[in-house]
């Protein structure tokens, strides 16, 4: 009896915190931090974080698929491109400092990647040579995913080219860079990818610490990263963008350049996918073209359509589900994996538009419960538990 | 003599690519052209087609020989039926919620492909199988001493332009042909005019799955069949489409064509995966220039 205070004032906290969506998504956002930074690597070993690192780096694509897809209507299927050339600009330079001439003495040209000697290539490529510099490396890890989508979206978006048609011209686009990364074994690598990745400026990444740090460093550029998404969505921009996915044109009948607005937010989703792709490539320690193509560029979307594609949230806690699925599943049951993506893929388009983040809990109760008084009809993924945090999203109307 | 030989088979491969690539594309083109669905399982429903031409070579191979010879008109009309009844299906389960959401039947048909994928592999096993071919299609024509070209592959073309004519004529002549297009083009409309639209949907999406099981059949022809068969060919299939001008079939054909006479020529001149790659950013780079496609009707918002 005598902590009968306690859960009311717990309770009037709560509701004020859940009374504004602004304070819903800065109470969000809170939770998230505090899982990020303490709660994961508190309760988990090394490996297993180095895993939620792993998956974390697809949470950035997912974000950068909310801003253009869940709120600007932009779908695009080659996440996956801007994914890879980000990553692929990190590996390039890890693999050339992991090429140094005294380690690869025994090639017939030392001081060049091993894959180029194996293809009997001589010189370094021209290609290459940027990414001797670290600073180089870093900014093209922004500018060539960044300029790729900046001229598609050019070219796409100035002739009034949008919705479907910019969904398969992405994909098209995926399915070309997989190729020729492939293609080109002696540039690239080919299907093997860039491999063998030791150091960065001379410091482990394979060593346990190093693996901790990058996770750190990871989890708190997300975090940086979903900042800037909300801030972004906050500002006139934002409401600009759910005006131009519901009515485009009456966004433009209103005097505003639809194109340009399009093509920032679809640069920035690119950027943000390449900064995943990086930070993949740093805590896995190898990039290869099976995270550019067609079918890693979709599992990127469906992990952001599971946790919701208008909640910044739902689509971190979403692209985690997925990828921890696609792992236990892919172990313990490889021949069902395909079933349960499937099957979550026309789930969450017909029953649950808006994801994980979009369900309605006490209505889902509700229906539930009348369901069971009318018959015993099992439903189908009535079971899935939603984060409380991931329930913030403004609940959007599908373009 | 030598040149005009080799410029006479590159031509045929060329010929050959642009009906696999047509034969793929027309289902679609009714199905996305016409209706504005992205069917991403289309590859899936031509996978069905090869399989059921499979299952009916080996079928009479073992219990009745004297279908050999001609199971594969058998198989032409059973991959139709299968195909179509399935697409009928999932028109009725899936596609027709979705026909407001067309950036969502794109993630929903994908999830079915998956499925279909697996369920495949699952069945016939994730090695490719291929048909008996009956002794007829084996060899070649040799109109002069150095051209060699084979049988199936005038088969392929002759089925082409068979189904070719059958979608034109009946799209343009026949009473459920006029009523596609009226729905297409004004739903609304067509509607108050008396057509059932919903019925118009169901049966233009079940004919673009039977084409597709047609293709299949096909296909069986000239390769093997795997699970994964059917998608290896989504993406330039829906390139042919959007290429050629989503609603114009003629655009489909013309575009179909160039596609593939320029896959085969620059295979000529380097690998295929860098033809490939050419030929894709080409026509990118073509539909970055003229969006509408070859043919376009108006241009599209």
């Amino acid at each position: 009896m005598s902590n009968s205070a306690k859960p009311s004032l717990v309770r009037r906290l709560a509701a004020t915190a859940w009374s504004t969506q602004k304070s819903r998504e800065n109470l969000s956002f809170l939770v998230l931090a505090v899982v990020l930074l303490a709660i994961f690597p508190i309760f988990l070993d090394v490996f297993r974080l180095n895993l939620i690192g792993k998956y974390l780096t697809y949470a950035f694509v997912a974000v950068g698929l909310v801003l253009c897809w869940g709120y600007g209507g932009i779908l695009s299927l080659g996440q996956g491109v801007f994914f890879g050339l980000g990553g692929y600009c990190m590996a390039m330079f890890l693999k050339l400092e992991a090429s140094d001439p005294a380690s690869t003495s025994i090639q017939s040209t030392p001081g060049i990647p091993d894959f180029m000697d194996w293809n009997q290539i001589t010189a370094l490529p021209a290609l290459w040579v940027p990414f001797r510099s670290f600073p180089l490396t870093l900014i093209a890890v922004v500018v060539v995913p960044g300029g790729l989508a900046y001229l598609l979206a050019t070219a796409m978006f100035k002739r009034r080219v949008g919705g479907v048609y910019f969904a398969i011209i992405t994909q098209a686009v995926a399915a070309i860079l997989s190729i020729l990364i492939i293609g080109r074994q002696g540039y690239t690598g080919g299907v093997n990818g860039i491999t063998d990745l030791k150091t960065l400026l001379g410091w482990d990444i394979r060593s346990d610490g190093a693996k901790v740090i990058l996770y750190y460093v990871n989890a708190v550029l997300l975090l940086g990263g979903v900042a800037l998404g909300l801030s972004l969505l906050r500002s006139k921009l934002g409401r600009i963008l759910v005006a131009l996915r519901d009515k485009e044109q009456r966004v433009l009948f209103t005097g505003y350049d639809v194109a340009t607005i399009k093509r920032a937010v679809f640069v920035l989703a690119a950027v943000y996918a390449a900064v995943g792709g990086a930070m993949f490539t740093l805590q896995v320690g190898f990039m290869s073209p099976s995270f550019v193509g067609i079918v890693p560029s979709i599992e990127m979307v469906i992990g952001a359509a599971i946790g919701g594609r208008s909640s910044l949230f739902g689509a971190i806690y979403g692209s985690l589900l997925m990828n921890f699925g696609k792992s236990y599943f892919s172990e313990a049951f490889p021949e069902l994996w395909l079933f349960v993506i499937g099957a979550m893929f026309i789930g969450v388009v017909m029953l649950f538009p808006d994801g994980l983040a979009g369900i309605d809990l006490p209505r889902l109760f509700r229906s539930v419960k009348r369901l069971f008084s009318r018959s015993t009809k099992p439903t189908a993924g009535a079971g899935i538990g939603v984060p409380p945090e991931a329930a913030s999203a403004p609940t959007g109307g599908v373009p | 003599m030598g040149n005009l030989s080799i410029f006479a088979m590159q031509a045929f491969n060329g010929l050959s690519t642009f009906c696999v690539l047509l034969l793929m594309a027309l289902g679609l083109a009714i199905i996305f052209g016409q209706m504005g669905v992205i069917n991403m399982a289309h590859g899936e429903f031509l996978t069905i087609g090869a399989y059921t031409t499979y299952l009916l070579s080996q079928f009479s191979e073992r219990f009745a020989p004297w279908l050999l010879n001609s199971y594969f008109l058998v198989a032409i009309v059973v991959a139709f039926l299968l195909a179509g009844a399935l697409g009928l299906l999932v028109e009725h389960f899936m596609i027709r919620y979705l026909y407001k959401r067309p950036l969502d039947t794109l993630l929903a048909t994908w999830g079915l492909s998956l499925i279909m994928q697996q369920v495949f592999r699952s069945v016939f096993g994730a090695r490719e199988v291929s048909a008996t071919l009956p002794n007829w299609l084996m060899g070649s024509v040799k109109p002069t001493a150095n051209i060699d070209i084979p049988i199936n592959g005038l088969l392929l073309i002759g089925l082409t332009v068979i189904l070719t004519g059958i979608v034109f004529f009946g799209l343009l002549y026949t009473r459920l042909g006029v009523q596609v297009r009226a729905t297409m083009q004004n739903r609304a409309m067509a509607g108050a005019a008396g057509i059932n639209t919903n019925r118009v949907d169901r049966l233009t999406f079940a004919f673009g799955c039977g084409l597709a099981g047609i293709a299949g059949a096909a296909f069986t022809t000239i390769g093997s069949t795997g699970p994964t068969s059917g998608s290896l060919y989504i993406v330039d299939t829906f390139l042919v489409v959007v290429f050629g001008g989503a609603q114009s079939l003629l655009g489909t054909i013309a575009s179909a064509f160039s596609i593939a006479q320029m896959q085969a020529t620059t295979e000529f001149f380097m690998t295929g995966s860098m033809a490939k790659v050419l030929t894709l950013s080409a026509v990118i780079l073509i539909l970055m220039l003229r969006p509408q496609g070859l043919f376009a009707l108006k241009v599209r918002s």
